[in-house]
């Protein structure tokens, strides 16, 4: 898999297969990005975990925390991990010890393990790095189009009104090649001119 | 479900765009109200926190604005756009997000004559110090860089002679300097130069031109192309650092490549109030989904028009940049191969007066400011945009006392050409 920049159609596959989603550093506080992800992902209806050592005996939304990927105590399809890229690799490990393992890992937006990933996709397992769920799914279901932010995809049919707890279609027609990030190429042109 | 890449005509048609999922309207509803019902007091909390997506005031954010942002985000290849009132409103919000008092941005000196005056008067007064290079010396640019520069701001197709400029040798200067290249493209339009494909950061646009098209409607627009890393070395502490109106939220860490887009809603247009109307850009889209058609014809009337102006006796010079005797035609095959634009400027060789009558005796041709309308315009820049310049600046800036500038529209070609004839004539 290139990490540089995801086909929609792999990042569809994965939000349209997954059911269960474990989420490492997980935070209680709801200014942090990793708490209103985890509220989303739960309002369209995923299975959410959250992970935490820090508080055990907490619950988030109601889901209580666990201190670690071995303390969930039953499968689960995705582990999303909300951590810097120098603590992705003992967490991917982690994973690796699971039975059965996970179809999924995600690194959040601005975490990036080459090293992780490679161990992760030799397992089979499928790997995203440097994105985050929240917005391709708002993406992918141009949910985020609320925003004027460019969802790449285009669609003639009439929608549902999203309410809570609702899953929304994601099955829409990309655009621009069909990649998670349409910077990828003018930026990839940038650093080849300098 | 498999992934394709539609065409530009298509994206100016759908791009943004879905049936309404409330009523099942195919056009894009123009929703004329000021704000928005929250489900309950978590989800209002969640929007004004920015953790969820949705409607809150329409000086924010509004559904009928939200599809044009989409549409030309889509148009210009970046990541999220956001609509403002005029093309003036989207200079102030992006250099807002860019620069602190005592800052500086580089611009080139061929502008729109209103940016001029606004970049070297009402942006002094906010404490932001505007440095001028010369397009047709990328050298310049390197040489006004210094530690405070934080942008630097280039017109892909430069008013009022329509001059081309050199945008992937601009960028160059740009990343060195590791500061963003704001690009207006209104003159080109995405249709005929997409400046993020050359190394653009930042695309601003006046929507009331070539986008809109009609000259019925004001707006503005910001396109983020998602390329710049905001968060080094604290540059751009309106994205790397934790906000304050947000609980301390950092926009670049929450929104990624489109966290600019982010800033300008909610720092510049939330915090400054130019929102575009909703009514405005129900019209400016239902211009966009006809811009390839329209440019076209725009190009090719101007081409028609600028090689008979060039054989006319009583004119001087023209600088159309798609003749091919132009000083910038080959920027112009290299940046625009479908077509120069539709506005350009021609001397006469009887000078201010003739230019006078000129414009006084022609028919078709409205005497106003404005260009990229359906009409064919005329005006003459020495006296009315760029009359608050002093001489040399109108000389420097390509607006001289001798020169006419023309928007040429999508009428019959033939009949622009009689009526500069008749004009030009007696």
């Amino acid at each position: 898999m290139n990490h540089d920049a995801y086909p929609d159609i792999y990042i569809r596959g994965i939000l349209n297969s997954v059911k269960s989603i474990a989420m490492v550093g997980a935070s209680p506080v709801n200014v942090r990005p990793s708490y209103f992800a985890f509220k989303y992902l739960a309002q369209r209806g995923y299975d959410m975990i959250p992970v935490n050592p820090g508080h055990v005996g907490k619950d988030l939304l109601g889901k209580p925390f666990v201190a670690s990927l071995s303390d969930i105590g039953r499968p689960v399809d995705m582990i999303d991990i909300f951590r810097n890229s120098s603590h992705i690799m003992p967490v991917v490990e982690e994973a690796l010890t699971l039975d059965p393992l996970p179809k999924v890992i995600w690194m959040q937006l601005g975490a990036r393990d080459d090293a992780a990933a490679a161990k992760a996709e030799a397992a089979g397992i499928k790997v995203v790095m440097n994105r985050c769920p929240k917005i391709e799914y708002g993406r992918l279901s141009s949910e985020i189009s609320w925003m004027g932010v460019n969802s790449r995809t285009l669609s003639s049919k009439r929608p549902p009104a999203p309410t809570q707890g609702m899953r929304l279609s994601l099955n829409r027609m990309s655009v621009g090649g069909g990649e998670t990030a349409a910077s990828d190429r003018a930026a990839k042109n940038k650093s080849e001119q300098s | 479900m498999s992934d394709r890449l539609p065409g530009f005509s298509t994206l100016a048609v759908h791009a943004g765009a879905q049936p309404d999922p409330t009523t099942g309207a195919r056009a894009t509803p123009i929703y004329q109200t000021t704000s928005f019902v929250f489900n309950d007091a978590d989800h209002a909390a969640s929007l004004f926190g920015l953790q969820a997506f949705g409607n809150i005031y329409t000086r924010i954010g509004n559904p009928t604005n939200a599809v044009l942002e989409e549409r030309v985000a889509a148009l210009e290849g970046g990541t999220a756009a956001l609509a403002v009132a005029s093309g003036h409103a989207a200079q102030v919000v992006v250099l807002q997000q860019l620069l602190q008092p005592g800052d500086e941005f580089i611009a080139a000196r061929k502008l729109y004559g209103g940016s001029i005056n606004q970049f070297t008067h009402a942006f002094k007064s906010f404490g932001w110090n505007v440095v001028w290079a010369d397009p047709d010396d990328i050298a310049s640019f390197e040489r006004a860089v210094t530690p405070r520069t934080k942008a630097i701001f280039i017109e892909s197709i430069a008013n009022p002679a329509g001059s081309i400029t050199d945008i992937e040798a601009i960028s160059t200067v740009a990343r060195k300097a590791g500061v963003p290249l704001i690009v207006d493209n209104t003159l080109a339009s995405p249709y005929l130069i997409r400046p993020i494909d050359h190394g653009a950061d930042i695309v601003v646009h006046s929507l009331t031109k070539f986008l809109g098209g009609h000259g019925n409607s004001l707006g503005g627009i910001i396109v983020d192309a998602g390329t710049f890393d905001w968060s080094t070395g604290g540059k751009y502490p309106m994205l790397s650092e934790p906000r304050p109106e947000y609980h301390g939220i950092r926009l670049q860490e929450t929104f990624g490549n489109f966290a600019f887009a982010i800033a300008c809603r909610v720092l510049g247009l939330r915090d400054l109030g130019p929102a575009l109307s909703p009514f405005n850009a129900f019209m400016i889209l239902t211009g966009i989904e006809t811009l390839p058609l329209r440019m076209q014809k725009h190009c090719d009337n101007a081409k028609a028009v600028a090689e008979f102006l060039a054989g006319h006796p009583a004119v001087a010079s023209v600088n159309y940049a798609g003749l091919a005797s132009d000083k910038y035609n080959q920027l112009a095959r290299k940046y625009a191969p479908r077509g120069a634009g539709a506005v350009f400027t021609f001397s006469l060789k009887g000078g201010y007066d003739a230019g006078v009558s000129l414009v006084s005796k022609l028919q078709l041709f409205s005497h106003l400011a404005n260009v990229g309308d359906t009409r064919s315009l005329v005006i003459h820049p020495a006296s009315t945009t760029h009359s608050q310049l002093d001489d040399a600046a109108k000389v420097k800036s390509g607006a001289g006392p001798d020169v006419v500038r023309l928007s040429v529209g999508i009428e019959d070609k033939e009949d622009l050409i009689a009526d500069l004839e008749q004009a030009l004539g007696a």
